[in-house]
């Protein structure tokens, strides 16, 4: 039994096909508004035999010595049956993990957490699409996000710092460098560790002669975000050239991929130099710079600096700020809020026990949760902006009524 | 006969059974591989449709943009379209040398009991996951190069263009050489099964005019395998072009058009894994569902090429001017 093509019958399964392929595709929906959800961006892709089970860990960390939790796997902690769900920064998922762990077991049993860090980005398109309960993001959203989000709010949970981290070998000391001098290497216009600039900042230390190997995030990150703006912010020529944002136009640079990337890249080059979040600098052992503020005085990097980058800088309403550049002297310069966002009324979600525990639990991690930030190098806010914290969270509600009672 | 011309078909009296189990399993067999070609093409017009919104900013100047500016929202993919095709090309040249030399190893040279266990073990490349050879490339080739390989082609070959600037271990080189061992199994495999095919009477013939072992290999078998051969090139040259893991963990990511393979780069598979998860809606995802767009329409142009070509070499082969 042949089967005898005709040309018409080539057109008609050919039409039959389109047809079909525009129908299916057109039943596919509102593809934009929903987030690669839980797994990690490279599952998205097709790719020649990629196993699937391995997509979960971003880049493998390439860190080596005590690195923290690989912060591109999921953080699912709980047993219980009211099950909150969110997304977003990697920035702080040390701290979250540690908080949703003590708040599951010792607070309240019945709740468990999900939390994908699949970066701030991520976390906003999450929590504007309404897929998560809440989302956490380093970067405040700008305003057009805010039109696209109505309601949505910013609650700061703690305050970290990124410095820069370096591969010298032979300077045992920290290096000291400003604005000036980070934007200079990072836009190519320093090329190698013995320039004048650079050994200006530290006399009596011998800087080596060879190049500047420039590392920085290939990923969508909160903590580009807070390096740029704080670039943006003691150079004008940065601001216009390239500009501040969780991906922006590197000059010059290798790309690693998410905190441990970039530390691992640095560790491995010599001569390399990167910027990552404190609490990844410090746990991998790698030497971070010190920094000249904008008061010029010469500070370090710790919880106490990070939490003077906040002094004395008036938070608006809606807590959108940023702390980089501090005026106060006892301030380290690159430094960041990063917030959880929920919807005022609660309209993303869709019963009461999660509302209220999700309530609760902001409510008890801007209070007893900040007791742990010191000891993973994070600054809790202080106390008047605590005192506005508390305003704002009596403010949420679900179905008209206030979720914290207390 | 006229049963033989259509193969796979019995007539309908060799079964003995009436009309109601074949039409009903061909309607089967047919929805299922309509089933596939009808996803593909769901995926063309999906993308398409996604990527509207930087289609109309751009037009075709996105294929030829070299900037890659989020905060400013100027797009570009050639950076991403060239890092792509060099790590592919670099890697299907050494992997087609490589495999195909261990594919004839295997098929001719090799004595019995080497043949299996070492056909084994270049099969068992393939099933390597793409994390483990970035991981592997991280830690393991990257040093390696870096301290025994590169200052010997910095000194020799320093002065042509490929070579040039300071090495960091993650470059276009490091990605190319991991994508040669994913793709040399794939090769490998299929160019040893396809010499297998060659008929006996081939090399006998060859044999019975005097020829060498190699004279034999390189005018009696190779040529007949040619089409097959190529069909495994193709097939390599397929997964480079969409291996996404261990090249972004070893090509540097930076969207860079640069002749020297000791820089870095990037690919379009590398960007989107990077980028995409954390991407604006708006122009940047639109940007970046454009170069998934791109990546896949060049896989099912290398496709269509290649099963164009080896039609061509068929004909040809039939018509008898091998």
């Amino acid at each position: 039994m042949h089967l005898t093509i005709t040309r018409r019958t080539q057109l008609a399964t050919l039409t039959g096909f389109t047809a079909a392929g525009l129908l299916l595709s057109a039943c596919g929906g509102e593809a934009a508004t929903t987030v690669p959800a839980t797994t990690a961006p490279a599952t998205a892709m097709t790719g020649g035999a990629m196993t699937p089970t391995t997509m979960t860990g971003g880049a493998m960390t390439p860190t080596v010595g005590a690195a923290p939790a690989p912060t591109n796997t999921a953080v699912k902690v709980g047993s219980g049956s009211v099950l909150i769900n969110g997304a977003g920064a990697t920035f702080p998922v040390p701290i979250y993990s540690k908080w949703f762990q003590q708040y599951s077991t010792t607070v309240n049993k019945e709740v468990a957490f999900n939390y994908q860090p699949i970066g701030s980005g991520g976390g906003i398109n999450a929590i504007t699409a309404k897929t998560v309960d809440f989302a956490g993001s380093d970067a405040a959203l700008t305003n057009d996000q805010m039109s696209k989000a109505p309601g949505l709010i910013h609650i700061p949970t703690v305050a970290g710092a990124v410095v820069p981290a370096y591969n010298l070998k032979g300077v045992t000391a920290p290096l000291i460098l400003d604005g000036a001098t980070i934007t200079g290497i990072f836009n190519g216009d320093i090329s190698t560790w013995n320039d004048a600039k650079i050994a200006a900042l530290n006399p009596g230390v011998t800087l080596p002669g060879g190049d500047i190997a420039v590392v920085h995030r290939s990923d969508g990150s909160g903590t580009t975000n807070i390096f740029t703006s704080y670039l943006s912010a003691v150079s004008p020529a940065w601001k216009t050239k390239v500009g501040a944002g969780t991906t922006v136009n590197w000059p010059v640079g290798l790309g690693g991929k998410g905190n441990p990337g970039v530390a691992g890249l640095v560790q491995q080059t010599e001569g390399s130099i990167g910027y990552v979040e404190l609490a990844y600098a410090v746990q991998n052992k790698i030497a971070y710079a010190k920094m000249k503020n904008q008061a010029g005085q010469t500070v370090e990097a710790t919880v106490d600096s990070t939490v003077a980058a906040a002094n004395g800088i008036t938070v608006p309403e809606d807590f959108r700020i940023s702390i980089v550049n501090s005026a106060d002297p006892a301030a380290w310069p690159i430094a960041g809020f990063t917030y959880l966002l929920v919807y005022k009324d609660m309209n993303n979600i869709k019963d009461e026990a999660r509302a209220k525990a999700l309530g609760d639990f902001l409510w008890w991690s801007e209070h007893d949760g900040e007791n742990m930030a010191k000891d993973l190098l994070y600054a809790r806010p202080a106390a008047d902006l605590s005192k506005k914290i508390e305003t704002e969270l009596h403010s949420i509600t679900f179905n008209g009524a206030p979720v914290i009672t207390k | 006969m006229a049963v033989m011309s259509t193969p796979g078909r019995l007539p309908a009296q060799a079964t003995g059974r009436g009309a109601t189990g074949d039409p009903a399993f061909r309607r089967v067999a047919l929805i299922l591989a309509t089933s596939v070609i009808i996803v593909v093409i769901a995926m063309l017009i999906n993308m398409t449709w996604e990527s509207r919104e930087s289609l109309n900013q751009f037009g075709l100047g996105f294929l030829v943009g070299q900037v890659w500016d989020p905060v400013h929202l100027v797009f570009g993919a050639l950076p991403f379209i060239y890092g792509t095709v060099i790590t592919s090309l670099i890697a299907l040249l050494l992997a087609g040398f490589v495999g195909l030399g261990t594919a004839i190893f295997l098929a001719e040279i090799a004595p019995g009991w080497i043949r299996t266990p070492l056909s084994f073990l270049v099969e068992l490349l393939a099933a390597i996951p793409s994390v483990v050879y970035g991981v592997w490339g991280i830690f393991i080739l990257g040093p390696f190069l870096k301290s025994n390989v590169v200052p010997g082609l910095k000194a020799t070959l320093g002065g042509t263009p490929f070579f040039q600037g300071a090495f960091y271990g993650q470059s276009i080189l490091t990605a190319s050489l991991v994508l040669t061992i994913m793709v040399l199994p794939i090769v490998a495999a299929i160019s040893r099964d396809v010499i297998l095919t060659v008929p006996a009477s081939q090399r006998e013939a060859m044999i019975g005019l005097g020829a060498t072992r190699w004279e034999v290999i390189s005018r009696a078998v190779l040529p007949y395998a040619r089409t097959g051969i190529l069909g495994a090139l193709i097939l390599g040259l397929g997964r480079a072009l969409g291996e996404t893991m261990a090249v972004t963990m070893l090509i540097g990511n930076r969207g860079q058009i640069t002749p020297s393979l000791l820089k870095a780069g990037d690919t379009l598979a590398s960007v989107l894994a990077n980028q995409f998860a954390e991407a604006q809606a708006g122009l940047q995802r639109s940007s970046l569902v454009e170069l998934a767009l791109i990546l896949l329409v060049i896989s099912l142009a290398v496709n269509a090429v290649a099963r164009l070509l080896v039609a061509r070499a068929g004909q040809a082969q039939g018509a008898g001017r091998i």
